[in-house]
Formats: structure tokens, sequence, C-alpha cells
């Protein structure tokens, strides 16, 4: 079997193609958090996100977010046109720091939730989420 | 002020001092994210609910910002602690400038 150098370009490209595009995924969420953070690392520990592995209809993508300690808990969604979804505050009267609601995606991606605890430090956690109808209406 | 904005709030209608109560809050809101494009092309105009907060007897329990990623008829569940008999207050803001709001008193029982 032997290539011309037309197919082998074509083939080299799509390689590299594929191997760029997770790297890509992953720096822009770990952006998105550092955004969030000012830079700070931010454990896995802490915080629990619950979303669905699948979503029919991306206009309500019913998902959980709960941080035991947390000042504030803010949530982006990378692949949407803007990347922010909600920021929760928690007051003195809040019972457990943890809410539920309804979220928008564009289409397949990953919800980060980051938490900011009492002490300053912080806590993320991302979840993709694989949606079959977008929901931003293009 | 948008139209057919009803706020929605479930809350217990008795506790126990110091326990914990689930809230779950609806509000009927189109939450036009300002990206969907009418008939003809043109850009719909973003109008959407940005501030959601919750307080009982004046300490606050919880204050979300919310963007244009928040679905229609935006829903919000938490869980707050009932120290005494009091009220629990509910307030939306919208992008126009109307203020939402509603009343839950809660017995100790």
């Amino acid at each position: 079997m032997t290539f011309t150098r037309r197919e082998t370009l074509a083939i080299g490209g799509a390689t590299l193609a594929v191997a760029t595009l997770p790297g890509k995924l992953m720096a822009s969420t770990s952006d998105l958090i550092a955004g969030v953070t000012g830079g700070a690392a931010a454990s896995a520990d802490g915080i629990e996100l619950t979303a669905p592995e699948i979503a029919e209809n991306g206009n309500t993508v019913p998902v959980a977010v709960s941080a035991p300690g947390a000042v504030a808990i803010t949530m982006l969604a990378g692949g949407n046109p803007t990347p922010g979804v909600a920021k929760f505050t928690f007051g003195p009267g809040s019972a457990e720091q943890s809410a539920s609601t309804r979220i928008r995606l564009a289409g397949t991606q990953d919800v980060i939730a980051i938490a900011e605890m009492a002490d300053g430090s912080f806590a993320a956690v991302h979840k993709t989420v694989k949606v079959t109808i977008g929901g931003c209406g293009g | 002020m948008a139209k057919g904005v009803k706020p929605r709030v479930k809350v217990p209608k008795s506790a126990s001092a110091g326990e914990a109560i689930t809230i779950k809050t609806l509000i009927s809101h189109k939450m036009e994210s300002g990206r969907r494009k009418d008939g003809d092309g043109n850009t719909i105009p973003r109008s959407i609910i940005n501030r959601f907060t919750c307080a009982f007897n004046g300490t606050s329990i919880l204050d979300v910002t919310l963007e244009p990623a928040i679905s229609t008829n935006p829903y919000f569940q938490f869980e707050a602690v009932v120290p005494e008999a009091g009220e629990f207050h509910f307030t939306w803001y919208d992008d126009d400038g109307s203020v939402y709001e509603t009343k839950k008193a809660v017995k100790v029982a």
C-alpha cells in the first residue's frame, strides 16, 4: 500500500486535529475555573454536581449542586455562547449549601460548578452532559 | 413589566424550631436570552430575571445571580433553617426594572 503525497498530508492533518481536540476542551474548562478562582488551585473534594448524562432537550436541563460549608457556588457551561449560568450566594439562614435549578445548554459540553468556601479556598467539579437538541434557538 | 409573570412558592405551613426545610420556587417568565431571532432575522432583545433572593425575617438565605443560560420559568430548590415563627420573603428582579415579590408565613409547632 503506497500513499500519494496528497493522501499522506490528509491523514496527517486529520490525526493532528483529533489529537488536539480533547486537549483544547480540557484547557477551556480549567481556564474557566481559573477565571473564577483567580488562578488559585481548586480541590476536587467538597462539592457535588448532579446533572444528567444525556439531556434530550437542551432548553431545560435539571442540575443540582451541593457544597457543605460553601459561601457561594458559581455554575458555568463552557460550550454556551456565554459561559455564565448562575451564582448562588448562601446567607446565614441557609440550612445546607445546596440548590437545584434548570439550565439551558447549547450542545454537548462540560457543566462546571465552583464553590467558594468560608476559608477562601475553592472546590471545583465538572460533568459532561450530552445534549441531543441544543437550547439556544439559533 | 413582562406579561404573565406569576411567582409560585412551596413552603411547609409549619416546622419545628431549628428545622431545615426545603423550599421550591418557580416563576413564570420567558427568560428571553437575547440570542434568538424572530421570523425576519432580527434578534429578539434579552429580557430575563437577573436576580433572585430569599430571606427569612430579614436574614438572607439565598441570593442568586441569573444569566441567560437559566431556563424559561426559572425554578429553584434549596434548604433553609426555621429558627422561629416568621415570614419568608422572595424577590425576583427583572431586566426591565420590575420587581416581583411574594411572602410565605411559617408557624413553629
